[in-house]
């Protein structure tokens, strides 16, 4: 079951871009294992879905679910400012409290 | 080299040809000066006059905005866009401002929107507006200018004529805030706007047309909205150097309305000249222009008359004062006066409303009663323009004009507007009072008749209810002209 679904837009296949992707693979795994799904997206290759989420910047990490939407840029450097980026830093006590209301409003929302 | 129409014909005079294809031309000014404008007229001049589609990337405003804020000028946006022959690329900021920027990144999502928009349009023209207010949003620092140089890098392998707007912070200094601006460009076009003797004065300078050749100045340029009457909208740039001397002269005259003076100019005014009448006020000019128009009329040529001194009303009455009924003419078609206060209007708006005017109408003759009223609404620098810029106009289009201009003091001097326009006039005729026997007398002598002979005496004339009778020389006298009028010694008593 997706309960964290990201997107996140690179440019290219250079060694910064897989860094950056290994790093929001590693905090994922940390973070909600079992629970997420990580979708790349090459702007390069796929310029109409940088078009429709309005994307200047790479890499763009856009957090679809759970709502609200939030955005980060910049390479993923630091794990903590990439969940606080994402509103997502204080969800591991509680997880299952959020659990009942984030995800029908989500799927409300799809 | 091959150069792009920017659909500013002015613009595409000082440029010789508008903008090189295939490079980017920076666009620098201060908020407020009309880049934005010039970056959509460009493309929608691309779109309705050769079929050249664009691409339009805005970081400001949002598409909405822009649509809704050209509509003025009569642009079909809209309709470009259903038929694919305009993109938006929108990078104005998001509403919701959610974004958190952690660590590095460039701008390529950016430009692998733009190089999309750019193939799937087809585009040959492409406008950025305006590159700089990116990096306000992203707090980069440093990285801006080399972001900068890569954007511009990436969009000069497009394949398409850029224009790239930038924010200048000052009107002095400067190209560009971030100083590299003009070093990444081909091309660098300066719009100024400034405050001169309490008077709004926009221009353009071309700074750099790297490897093309371009007129060196500034010069004026105005906006003008769809709703005017005109050939015109739009960013309009006056180009001073239009003069072309190259014009063909016509030895066919024509009457001024007075007999006497055509006797004077040796035969009439020429058809497709330029001619200046100076006085103090009160000295006839107004008279001089009215019968130049009825003569005009009477021949069936089509006359327009712009007075800048007097109301409709005024002129009608006075003319009939002088036996003149110009409501005939008016109802007949062959005339149209144009009655306007020098103030309503900048210079720079009367120069294009006139040439709107000229266009519509098509004349043959023109009067303008009086050129120098509309001195007060300019600075010096500025008049000097308008009326080279005028006159050159006049003289392209080959109409007979009488143009008149009021000396500031009743006895004789010269005026401001005299300086400025004498040179490029045919004929020069000075009104003049004099004092004689302690008596005010009324003066007339042609000064100049470009190409022919003319008498050169200085004469006397009256005002009646017929109009302007000329009579006599003044024998005995000199210095009539100068002011200091004194008796004529005889050389004989000598």
């Amino acid at each position: 079951m997706t309960q964290y679904l990201l997107r996140l837009f690179v440019s290219g296949q250079s060694p910064t871009t897989r860094r950056t992707i290994a790093t929001l693979e590693r905090i994922c795994e940390q973070e909600f294992a079992g629970q997420y799904t990580i979708e790349v997206i090459d702007v390069a290759e796929h310029p109409e879905l940088a078009e429709q989420e309005r994307i200047l910047a790479t890499p763009t990490l856009i957090k679809q679910l759970p709502r609200p939407v939030r955005r980060v840029i910049g390479h993923l450097a630091d794990a903590e400012q990439v969940l606080m980026g994402l509103d997502l830093l204080h969800l591991d006590e509680p997880m299952d409290r959020h659990d009942d209301g984030a995800v029908p409003r989500s799927e409300q929302a799809l | 080299m091959e150069k792009l129409s920017t659909g500013v014909a002015g613009l595409d005079h000082i440029t010789d040809g508008g903008l090189p294809t295939g490079r980017t031309t920076l666009v620098a000014g201060s908020a407020g000066c009309g880049k934005t404008v010039l970056a959509v007229q460009f493309l929608v001049s691309g779109i309705e006059h050769y079929g050249q589609p664009g691409v339009f990337v805005t970081f400001e405003e949002t598409p909405d905005d822009i649509r809704a804020n050209v509509a003025a000028f009569g642009w079909r946006i809209e309709e470009y866009e259903r038929d694919g022959l305009l993109t938006f690329v929108d990078a104005s900021p998001e509403p919701s401002g959610a974004e958190t920027v952690i660590g590095h990144f460039d701008f390529s999502g950016l430009l692998a929107r733009v190089g999309h928009a750019v193939s799937k349009t087809a585009a040959v023209r492409l406008s950025i507006d305006s590159l700089g207010s990116i990096f306000d949003r992203y707090d980069s620092g440093a990285s801006a200018r080399r972001e900068l140089a890569r954007i511009v890098t990436r969009v000069k392998q497009m394949g398409v004529t850029s224009l790239i707007t930038a924010e200048r912070l000052e009107e002095h200094g400067g190209v560009a805030r971030f100083g590299v601006e003009e070093f990444v460009a081909d091309n660098v076009i300066v719009l100024r706007n400034t405050l001169a003797a309490e008077r709004r004065r926009r221009t353009i300078e071309i700074l750099k047309m790297r490897g093309a050749g371009h007129r060196k100045g500034e010069f004026p340029f105005t906006l003008i909205g769809g709703d005017v009457d005109a050939s015109d909208t739009g960013f309009v740039v006056i180009p001073l150097s239009a003069m072309m001397l190259d014009h063909d002269s016509t030895t066919v005259r024509i009457s001024s309305g007075n007999d006497e003076l055509d006797l004077m100019c040796g035969g009439g005014f020429y058809r497709d000249s330029v001619v200046l009448v100076s006085g103090a006020t009160g000295t006839g000019k107004t008279l001089m222009a009215t019968k130049f128009v009825a003569n005009g009329a009477d021949q069936a040529h089509r006359c327009l008359m712009f007075a800048f001194e007097e109301s409709h009303s005024q002129l009608v009455r006075n003319a009939s004062s002088w036996g003149i009924d110009l409501r005939s003419y008016e109802d007949s078609g062959q005339l149209r006066i144009i009655s306007r206060y020098p103030e309503a209007d900048s210079l720079e708006d009367h120069l294009v409303a006139i040439k709107a005017q000229i266009d519509v109408f098509g004349p043959d003759r023109i009067a303008i009663d009086s050129l120098s009223a509309l001195d007060r609404v300019s600075t010096e620098r500025g008049f000097r323009e308008f009326a080279i810029a005028l006159t050159s106009f006049l003289k392209e289009r080959k109409i007979a004009s009488l143009l008149t201009t009021t000396t500031p003091s009743l006895l004789g001097g010269d005026s401001v507007t005299d300086a400025h326009v004498s040179t490029t006039t045919d004929s020069i005729i000075l009104l003049r009072y004099v004092e004689v026997e302690g008596q005010m007398r009324r003066a007339i002598t042609v000064l100049k008749m470009r190409g022919s002979q003319h008498d050169r005496s200085i004469r006397e004339f009256l005002i009646d209810d017929t109009g302007l009778r000329i009579g006599d020389p003044f024998q005995r006298f000199t210095g009539i002209i100068s002011g200091h009028v004194g008796p004529l010694r005889d050389s004989a008593g000598d």
